[in-house]
């Protein structure tokens, strides 16, 4: 009874995640590559996905300290990032992705930094719900052990 | 008819790789610099039985492949590659600066099926693939679905090219089986047909 209300409980964070937008159809589809002999392949990537955000996070932070901005290199690292996010399915990050690069190929700094602020705080915020999201998956176990006669 | 079932499927694996439970297997070259699409393009093929090398650069691939200019004694032989999956923005090489050097070779690496990936739904970036020879040109993030349809595509058309051929090589043996019995047999349980084929050989990308 303890595993299925676990199992429950990760079920409503995951639809949770996906009514409030943080995550797209991607992130299911990624989910549907997992199988018995690659049980954490989501949380395999999800965890490259961070490794890689952090490096582009401070090239970024590096960049937009440069006096004039280098538009040009602040999109193509922006490039990167929405394709990684994209790619997992942050769906909120990524549109924070797009939006930055609109600003630099308006040219305007201001905006860049604005949206680069706002970007950070989704990623973060992404960040900590998939940490409880698969930290709650992991207690619960696997979800067919739940319905197998003791 | 047990006979031509066993010349397919020799022929079959001259063009393809085989897997260590001995049946053949789609070798496919992923190139991409971001890591996370590396490891997500790599499970897709491996989800969908394919053999898979992942390199991070257009350079890294035309090395992998013997095309780097470099004296190679191995050549082809060693390397059977059957599609090419390439993402388009990379650094130093793009996936159409890639797929341009590749459609340059000799007939033998010429003849490899080339997939660009992007994120960008660009229709002055897609007809420029499709000019330079691009197979296909699939929009980010890739799905199974898009690795299926690839898969069944060039095995088609490779059980196309091993008809043809154990068709000689039956001729040649003088086998007694009439034509069309013949072709029952060596053609893939799934029989597309052939306005299929030409529908999937059309180089539409897919939007």
């Amino acid at each position: 009874m303890d595993k299925i209300h676990s199992l429950r409980q990760v079920a409503a964070i995951k639809h949770s995640l996906f009514e409030q937008g943080y995550l797209d159809e991607q992130f299911i589809q990624l989910e549907e590559l997992q199988d018995d002999a690659n049980p954490n392949f989501v949380e395999e990537i999800v965890t490259l996905y961070y490794r890689d955000s952090s490096r582009l996070i401070t090239n970024l932070d590096q960049t937009l300290e440069r006096n004039p901005l280098d538009f040009n290199k602040l999109d193509t690292i922006m490039h990167q990032f929405k394709g990684s996010s994209s790619s997992i399915g942050a769906k909120k990050v990524k549109a924070e992705c797009t939006l930055f690069r609109e600003y630099c190929r308006a040219r305007n700094g201001e905006g860049c930094r604005r949206s680069f602020q706002q970007m950070k705080k989704e990623y973060a915020t992404l960040r900590k719900k998939l940490e409880t999201y698969f930290q709650m998956a992991r207690q619960a176990g696997p979800k067919e052990t739940a319905f197998r006669p003791k | 008819m047990a006979i031509t079932g066993e010349i397919f499927r020799q022929n079959l694996t001259e063009f393809l790789e085989e897997s260590p439970s001995g049946s053949p297997e789609l070798h496919v070259l992923a190139v991409d610099d971001s890591l996370v699409d590396r490891k997500v393009i790599e499970r897709l093929l491996k989800i969908s039985s394919c053999k898979v090398t992942v390199v991070e650069s257009g350079t890294r691939a035309l090395q992998y492949l013997g095309l780097d200019g470099e004296a190679g004694s191995l050549g082809f032989d060693s390397v059977k590659v059957n599609l090419i999956m390439t993402d388009y923005s990379m650094p130093g090489m793009t996936g159409y600066e890639l797929l341009k050097k590749i459609k340059q070779e000799s007939s033998v690496f010429r003849e490899i099926p080339v997939v660009i990936m992007s994120s960008e739904n660009v229709l002055t970036r897609i007809d420029r693939c499709m000019e330079e020879g691009a197979e296909e040109f699939l929009l980010k993030p890739v799905k199974l679905s898009d690795v299926r349809r690839l898969k069944d595509f060039i095995m088609r058309g490779k059980a196309k090219e091993v008809e043809k051929k154990s068709l000689k090589r039956m001729r040649s043996i003088d086998c007694s089986p009439p034509l069309s019995a013949t072709y029952s047999s060596i053609s893939l349980p799934c029989d597309p047909s052939t306005s299929l084929l030409s529908t999937l050989s059309s180089k539409k990308a897919r939007l």
